[in-house]
């Protein structure tokens, strides 16, 4: 009890120094045991994959898996090019020129993911429904892709999604 | 202040008792072979992986031991850690074949390996491995120093143990003698002799650093985490060397009114 | 029981209907605890923290782990490498229950030197007897899921004890398994129950906390509370002590787990588990070696599993094998010097546990195992009878009554002797 004022705050000091030091060392615990349910490693790794499109005849496509879901590239005809290019985008739910969509139009790159509820379109494969404009159907909700994945009738709000994507050489593409 | 001393001192006892009674099996397991004792530079707290070193491992593992042994917990990716760039990582799987698929037709197809890909091992199986190596069992090597008792001097005296055998010791056909391994025949021939090898980066290519070179991959291929570890490390113990002195000061400032009735 | 007058409206309202905060001032801040606990009444404590870190990064380990047997080998290496942090979480975990061990035993010796067990503070250690079986079991099963080569031969070993059990035995082990031998089946089983246990031990350590809540801790003099002037509350002065304790054993626990991660594992758990060839030379963990001695050292295999576990049994009859009415050691001269003994004979029967079992190494498991039993069931009830204590002090702040000693005194003597 004969402690001077002085010496009393310090000693506060410490208290407060100690409690302070324990709030940092529970948060730095806290990281790794959050950021472990993080992608690991061997997941990142493959988030980004490279695929040749050279054996993609004209008018087919292909079907890739990209960080657990399905890439649509399309090898397009001409005259799909020239189709997409040609609406008018006052005639558009989600207003988007065929240009900015397609780095190369001869290959459309789209997340086949539809943007009503996440189904998979019909479309990829030859005999399958292509839909009213011979692009992708999606048979839960019928929604109605042209040749560019832009959304043209049924349900889905937005077009098909194009991924993050660069061509490495005329024939290789990297997506993501 | 006695007190806690004396609570450290029984404590200390006691886990060092423990201590001993456990270390004592991992000695005894270890027997049999002559164990020389090396200076790595991933030893001790401040341990690091010299990344030259690494990659002549690395040669010297795909050049000598890669056809016999996998390191099948290694992707390509994780070459990154050996000093090399993404294009030479990239370049470095592209040399390889990995099985994949099945296709469209329900085939599994051989195409060029890419980071991601975990690196291929020799054999299919296990079985596959023992009946081409006349019965014995080449192991992976992905864990290897941390799977035998005092591993990286362990490995270091078995590449470099190799010796003519003792008069009066019989060594069978497809055995070979070595100082270091338990029971000194093993079935492993020689391999690392040193002249048979060019280093990508000019190291010395004497049997012994080889051998170095080696083990330090294989140490890094069981523990690659080890640097990040023991870097982590370091600042977690600063901190709580700081957070003891305070938690102290913190019980004595509380307890001193304690203390004072009782004087 | 007075409730605390809470300031926070909201506090009050809540505590008007469910009195958690209220609990929680009673039992953790004003608790009246007494003031001369030393620091080996920290390992509670530090024991509690142990099993939340366990079961923290066990939880953590278990969202990446594969319990089947030919992907948990390769899974948990994936933990080591892919997983962010995850070589951090899996080292806490594998470290962790080592250090949760040696916490325990240091808190159970601290139990048998004070007389922690005497009444009326029995059920309080059997409970803790309860904790020590469970957290063996846990601590088996878990050294399993890593599906190495020591994990394999030592749940084939383990479980193998149960045939020792006339008649049904090789039933149960058939049972056990999931088949005829320790196969997928197992792992999952062992996966399962491992998840579960933590918990059980966590519903018996809040037990084991009531019923020390209700007479109290045990003192270093081993005597009751004789009023206010012998406590003090527990909330700042103990929760500070607990936090520096913390430190120090977080201290070594770090050293281990970021510099010698694998120091007390075995090397041949990061060979994956063959079930066609049987290490050279097979050890459990080193917190099991002493009953791993015990059971060697009988030569029947019925015999060696009863009296194994009969080394645990005999822990939960010691309150009534120890009559004396003295607790602590302090004022115990013979007491203490068998206390001392009976450590240096368990430190004994670990060292032994890890030799092989020929030659010497038997006729010394065999001794020590004697021993263990002897002074249990022969020298503690002889000591309740033979043996002269000390006077005791009149209570933990009072002088001793004629000899004018004080306390600290008396206690700084009964250091020394110590």
């Amino acid at each position: 009890m004969s402690e001077t004022v002085e010496n009393q705050g310090r000693r506060d000091f410490i208290v407060v120094a100690t409690n302070t030091m324990l709030a940092v060392g529970a948060v730095a615990v806290a990281y790794p045991l959050i950021n472990q349910m993080n992608p690991a490693a061997d997941t990142l790794a493959l988030s980004t994959i490279e695929v040749d499109v050279s054996a993609i005849e004209e008018g087919q496509a292909i079907t890739v898996k990209w960080r657990g879901r399905p890439v649509f590239i399309r090898h397009r005809t001409a005259e799909e090019i020239k189709i997409a290019e040609a609406v008018s985008l006052d005639d558009l739910r989600d207003p988007q020129d065929d240009a900015s969509r397609a780095e190369n139009p001869k290959y459309l790159v789209i997340q086949g993911i539809c943007t009503h509820l996440g189904c998979v379109p019909l479309g990829q494969k030859i005999g399958e429904v292509k839909g009213d404009f011979n692009g992708w159907f999606c048979p839960c909700h019928g929604s109605h892709y042209d040749t560019s994945g832009r959304i043209r009738k049924g349900p889905a709000p937005t077009n098909l999604e194009v991924p993050p994507y660069a061509f490495l050489s005329d024939s290789v593409i990297k997506i993501g | 202040m006695r007190k806690l001393m004396r609570v450290v001192s029984v404590a200390t006892g006691i886990v060092a008792a423990a201590v001993v009674s456990f270390s004592a099996p991992a000695m005894a397991a270890g027997g049999g072979g002559d164990i020389k004792q090396h200076e790595w530079t991933f030893d001790g707290p401040f341990g690091h992986f010299d990344k030259a070193s690494l990659q002549r491992g690395f040669q010297v593992y795909r050049e000598v031991c890669s056809s016999c042994h996998g390191i099948e917990y290694i992707s390509f990716r994780n070459f990154a850690d050996l000093g090399y760039s993404e294009a030479e990582i990239k370049a470095i799987a592209a040399e390889y074949e990995v099985t994949d698929g099945p296709n469209d037709e329900g085939e599994m197809f051989q195409r060029a390996a890419i980071p991601a890909d975990r690196v291929p091992s020799p054999f299919p199986n296990e079985n596959a491995a023992r009946s081409a190596n006349g019965g014995a069992y080449p192991p992976d090597l992905s864990l290897i120093v941390k799977a035998r008792p005092d591993g990286a001097n362990y490995l270091y005296s078995l590449l470099t143990g190799y010796a003519d055998a003792p008069s009066d010791m019989k060594v069978p056909d497809g055995m070979y003698y070595n100082k270091a391994y338990s029971g000194n025949l093993i079935a492993m021939p020689q391999p690392l002799y040193g002249d048979d090898i060019t280093l990508a980066n000019g190291g010395d290519t004497s049997p012994e650093a080889l051998a170095e070179d080696l083990v330090t991959f294989l140490a890094w291929t069981s523990e690659p985490e080890m640097e990040t570890r023991k870097r982590t490390g370091i600042a977690v113990m600063l901190f709580l060397f700081v957070m003891c002195f305070v938690s102290y000061g913190s019980m004595r400032y509380i307890w001193a009114d304690v203390k004072k009735a009782k004087a | 029981m007075a409730s605390p007058e809470f300031k926070n409206p909201v506090v009050k309202w809540i505590d008007h209907r469910l009195p958690v905060f209220s609990f929680m001032h009673h039992e953790l801040h004003e608790y009246p605890t007494p003031k001369n606990l030393s620091y080996l009444w920290n390992l509670g404590s530090l024991a509690g923290l142990a099993l939340v870190t366990m079961i923290v990064t066990g939880i953590i380990l278990a969202m990446h782990y594969t319990p089947h047997v030919d992907h948990a080998f390769a899974s948990v290496e994936r933990i080591m490498r892919d997983v962010n942090h995850g070589w951090l979480i899996r080292y806490i975990h594998m470290n962790g229950a080592s250090f949760f061990f040696i916490v325990v035993y240091i808190h159970i010796f601290r139990g048998l030197y004070y007389g922690s067990y005497k009444a009326p503070r029995e059920i309080l250690w059997m409970l803790g007897v309860v904790i020590l079986l469970l957290m063996m079991a846990t601590a088996f099963m878990g050294y399993v899921l890593p599906w190495g080569q020591m994990s394999f031969w030592g749940a084939t070993v383990i479980t193998n004890l149960f045939s020792a059990i006339p008649l049904v035995g090789d039933g149960i082990v058939t049972w056990l398994w999931g088949g005829f031998s320790v196969d997928n089946p197992t792992l999952s089983r062992f996966f399962a129950l491992h998840y579960l246990m933590p918990f059980l031990i966590v519903g018996v350590v809040i037990l084991h906390i009531i019923a020390l809540h209700r007479f109290g801790s045990n003192n270093p003099l081993g005597i009751d509370v004789s009023g206010k002037q012998d406590t003090i509350p527990f909330h700042p002065y103990y929760t500070s002590k607990d936090l520096f304790g913390a430190m120090v054993f977080l201290t070594i626990f770090a050293s281990a787990i970021f510099f010698y991660p694998n120091y007390l594992g075995h090397p041949d758990n990061y060979i994956p588990a063959n079930p066609l060839q049987t290490p050279a030379h097979i050890v459990p963990e080193w917190y099991f070696l002493p009953f791993y001695a015990i059971l060697r050292a009988i030569p029947d295999k019925l015999g060696g599993v009863l009296f194994m576990f009969g080394a645990i049994a005999v822990l939960f009859v010691l309150p009534w094998l120890d009559r004396s009415p003295v607790r602590s050691g302090r004022f115990r001269p013979l007491f203490k010097v068998f206390f001392w003994l009976l450590l240096a004979d368990c430190v004994l029967l670990g060292y032994l546990g890890g030799k092989p079992a020929e030659g010497i190494y038997v006729t010394l498991s065999r001794l020590a195992t004697a021993y263990y039993f002897i002074h249990f069931l022969v020298i503690l009830p002889l000591l309740s009878v033979v043996e002269k204590t000390r006077p005791l002090p009149q209570s933990i702040s009072m002088p001793i009554s004629g000899g004018g000693m004080g306390a600290a005194v008396a206690a700084k003597r009964g250091k020394a002797d110590a």
